[in-house]
């Protein structure tokens, strides 16, 4: 059982060993509630990216151009909220609209020319690069005055004003987790009794009970953690919305079918009915999406514009896939195992960050870790039969 | 008499569940031609990627003597450093590179660090004399015609002082001028002491070539004739090719009234505009309910073409003609389309374009059918599993459990997740493109058997096969292809191996 999933597995102990070991590093500041949110809301821009990412190397493709384009798209959304003075209600999904044309175009250039993704979201990058310099040209960084907006990146669920129960506790995250727990439990045994209905093989009573506990402690231990400073932070919850969507898209439905198919053999797929061409837009569009979210949530979180910003981001969210599992065989990866990557590589710079070590010998470690992960992970799929 | 240029003794290679060469031996004198026949999958390329090095020493049982000693290859290029080219079908040459650069590629003449262009083009000139070949070295590779090119592979292997050239097929793409024109070139460089193996379906040609002939079945070597004593003609050639018992391994069929036409392709073409020509030209094809339909034909001769001309993936062709399914006129711009008709396609190559090999069993078997396990949109699991099971069962799939990866699995049950996966659509009319190939007698019989029983509750088969045997014993009527041509139609029980071979290599 273990052996057979110590693929998964080990992409959890890996990020437990990191958390142990910098907790103890810095003598428990790493672990603290503050520290916690701090890093997850460092990190969701990158996470989202990385989600969209999963999808775009499972096809064997690669997408470059979504670093500046998260900049670029940031700044307009910022442009829209000052200059052109347009709602908030009306700039996010302009500018979600705006993420997929462009996934769309990249697409074409793809499916339809035949371009390379490599070379095709290469002249991406410099396109949106440059876009993202006329676009601050004037102004320089755009700073964002809306208050609603820089929520999205700094701000935290509200709290059940119930005073002096609990206290310094956040409440409603308690409750939010509590709810987390008892459906993850109720899907649970209801999933096991449907597959018990259909007479198929189940793991054994106490094996079952036994990964129930485990499940609920680690959600209630997350839970505890984020409740003892602000709560779920907004990018939290948004980080998880996406996650759910994506995972459920891609493990439960046809469309994820079509794609692990597509990345599994081309070939076959179309074969089978699936085309291949129809499979990129449909990535290739959520990708610019995700791009957008991604965009919106670093201006949000800087409560502007800047010139530089995306810079280097495709690179984060391409190591995370990575260290995530994503094979660029094509075919192999979970967006969970790129959220999980996602979060090694963050709680990686945050723990070096604490622990101050020099900014040189983290890019080194950071390196070190990428190629580990990934040895790691083609070592497992070898001996695996 | 002098020490032959090459034995292979007792060579014997096996593949997962298939003895592809079974203790063949053969010697070629030096200063001979020497020719392999057999039909598609008797051995021969194996055989020869034994002696290449593909298949390194120790792969295989038995022992190859060059010039009197033991070789042990562990690549080709041991098997090249011996004296020995192969030249495929494929041609190895690199089209944006000129002639010369061509020749000497992987053994660049040097002056010091750099290559020595000069007495590179110097030697390429005197190499291209040798067989005749009259262009200029710095030619690119891609302005040449396919018989010039073909050439140049040769000149490639002279420049590596090749002793035993390997020649796979070499005519099959070139015209009557150029083939006659290698041929010449192959006597004339035995003269010169350059031995050579020619694989090749035409016999004429083998006829008018060969020093000795060695006819490969079934992994075996049946005879060995040489044409000094025994005389070598096209009807010795047919019967050892073909003339196996076929005893237990095909099942009874049960003849049955057949149903109306179902399925009719009129006045066919397909110009495929990568390759500049028509692949297939004129083809009329009927199939009735409950038939079995054969196509046959030579590799290469544009069966695997039509099927998937037919199939709707016919990227890079433009066709012409009629296909009418049910009574109605059809013509499907996708697979999807196709399959929705009633169309189900197992592929020839179920690795490469078949099955999904990293994903598993269940995965690939409901995969052409999404439809059968979703409910608004998403997958139902447990009715995938059930279903997967259900078929798999069925059709007596070995395999550990249907979560098992389909790599893991053999070629026989491989081939069975294939056809799983596409009766899983439930189609009225299956093409099975070379549904056996590469797997061994057993599973082959219970294809043939799950075969029997479609056809018996309905479903109309048309089967591509280059196998004779199993042409003419599993189908109703068959129809052979040439050159992208009908060269005829025959009934089952009228047809015999001899008779589809002169139709084929007509």
């Amino acid at each position: 059982m273990l052996k057979r999933n110590i693929r998964e597995y080990g992409m959890f102990i890996a990020l437990f060993v990191i958390m142990a070991f910098f907790t103890i590093a810095t003598n428990g500041i790493f672990i603290s509630s503050r520290n916690i949110s701090n890093l997850v809301n460092q990190m969701g821009y990158i996470a989202v990216l990385a989600i969209g990412m999963t999808l775009v190397i499972v096809i064997r493709h690669i997408d470059l151009s979504v670093g500046f384009l998260a900049g670029f798209l940031g700044a307009i959304a910022a442009i829209g909220l000052t200059a052109w003075g347009l709602p908030i209600w009306l700039v996010i999904p302009m500018v979600l609209a705006l993420g997929v044309v462009t996934g769309l175009i990249s697409a074409t250039m793809i499916a339809k020319f035949g371009i390379p993704s490599f070379v095709a979201t290469l002249a991406g990058w410099l396109i949106y690069r440059g876009a993202l310099l006329q676009a601050t040209l004037r102004t320089g960084t755009i700073i964002i005055p809306n208050k609603a907006f820089n929520a999205i990146g700094n701000g935290y669920i509200p709290d059940i004003p119930l005073e002096g129960f609990l206290p310094g506790l956040h409440k409603l995250t308690l409750l939010l987790g509590l709810c987390a727990a008892v459906l993850v439990v109720f899907s649970a045994i209801s999933s096991r009794k449907k597959k018990m209905a259909y007479d198929f093989d189940v793991p054994s009573k106490a094996m079952f009970i036994l990964q129930l506990i485990f499940t609920v402690i680690l959600v209630g231990a997350v839970t505890y953690v984020l409740a003892g400073y602000n709560g779920l932070s907004w990018t939290t919850v948004i980080v998880l919305v996406v996650t759910l969507i994506y995972d459920f898209i891609t493990t439960k439905t046809f469309l994820g079918r079509h794609i692990y198919a597509v990345g599994g053999n081309p070939e076959a797929a179309e074969l089978s009915g699936i085309s291949v061409d129809k499979i990129t837009y449909v990535v290739f569009g959520s990708m610019g999406m995700l791009t957008a979210l991604s965009g919106m949530l670093f201006a949000s979180r800087l409560q502007s514009a800047t010139t530089t910003a995306g810079t280097g981001f495709e690179l984060d969210a391409i190591a995370a896939a990575y260290v995530g599992g994503v094979s660029s065989a094509g075919g192999v990866g979970k967006v969970t195992g790129s959220l999980i990557g996602a979060i090694v590589m963050m709680s990686l710079t945050n723990g070096m960050n604490l622990m101050g070590i020099d900014i040189s010998t983290q890019y080194i470690v950071r390196g070190a870790v990428l190629v580990i992960a990934v040895v790691f992970d083609v070592a497992t799929r070898k001996h695996r039969k | 008499m002098s020490v032959p240029i090459l034995e292979m003794r007792h060579i014997t290679k096996e593949f997962p569940g298939v003895k592809a060469v079974d203790d063949v031996s053969f010697t070629i004198e030096s200063r001979q031609i020497h020719c392999l026949v057999g039909e598609n999958g008797a051995g021969k390329s194996t055989l020869m990627k034994v002696l290449s090095g593909v298949h390194p020493f120790g792969s295989y049982e038995g022992e190859i003597f060059l010039d009197g000693e033991l070789q042990k290859f562990k690549n080709t290029h041991d098997s090249e450093r011996a004296g020995i080219a192969v030249i495929y079908q494929e041609l190895a040459l690199v089209p944006e590179m000129t002639v010369h650069e061509n020749v000497f590629l992987g053994h660049e003449l040097r002056k010091g660090l750099q290559v020595d262009i000069n007495e590179t083009i110097k030697q390429t000139i005197e190499i291209l004399k040798k067989v005749r070949l009259d262009v200029n070295p710095a030619t690119e590779i891609k302005d040449l015609g396919i018989g010039k090119q073909q050439l140049v592979e040769i000149a490639k292997a002279l420049s590596r002082n090749a002793r035993l050239l390997v020649l796979d097929e070499p005519t099959s793409a070139l015209n009557e001028t150029d083939s006659e024109n290698l041929l010449d070139l192959l006597r004339e460089l035995k003269q010169q002491g350059v031995s050579s193996i020619l694989i090749s379906h035409k016999l004429q040609e083998v006829i008018s070539i060969a020093d000795t002939v060695t006819v490969l079945r079934d992994g075996q070597s049946i005879i060995t004739l040489d044409a000094s004593k025994d005389e070598i003609n096209r009807d010795v050639l047919i019967k050892n090719m073909v003339g196996r018992s076929i005893d237990n391994i095909y099942p009874e069929r049960e003849k049955r009234e057949l149903g109306e036409v179902i399925f009719e392709v009129r006045d066919w073409n397909a110009y495929d505009t990568n390759l500049g020509r028509e692949i297939l030209k004129d083809i009329n094809i009927q199939v009735h309910k409950g038939e079995v339909v054969g196509i046959t034909g030579l590799m290469g001769a544009g069966r695997t073409e039509l099927a998937l001309s037919l199939f709707g993936n016919a990227a890079g062709y433009n066709l012409r003609g009629e296909m009418i399914l049910k009574g109605k006129q059809v013509r499907f711009s996708h697979p999807k389309k196709a399959i929705k008709a009633g169309l189900a396609y197992v592929t020839e190559d179920r690795k490469g374009d078949g099955l999904i090999l990293i994903q598993d069993v269940k995965t690939n078997i409901t995969l052409a059918n999404l439809d059968r396990i979703l409910r608004y949109g998403v997958i139902n699991g447990n009715v995938e599993i059930k279903d997967a099971r259900d078929y798999s069962d069925s059709l007596n799939i070995k395999t550990p459990s249907i979560e098992q990866k389909v790599v893991y699995l053999s070629g026989g049950n491989q081939q069975k997740v294939s056809l799983a996966k596409w009766l899983y659509v439930r189609p009225d009319i299956m093409i099975l493109d070379e549904p056996t190939r590469g797997i061994d007698v057993g599973a082959k019989f219970e294809i043939f058997t799950i075969m029997n029983q479609l056809v018996k509750e309905g479903m109309s088969i048309i089967m591509i096969s280059s196998e004779l045997p199993e042409i003419l014993s599993m189908t109703d009527r068959i129809y052979v292809i040439s050159d992208g041509r009908l060269t005829g139609e025959l009934e089952a029980k009228d047809a015999d191996q001899e008779s589809i071979m002169s139709l084929a290599t007509s």
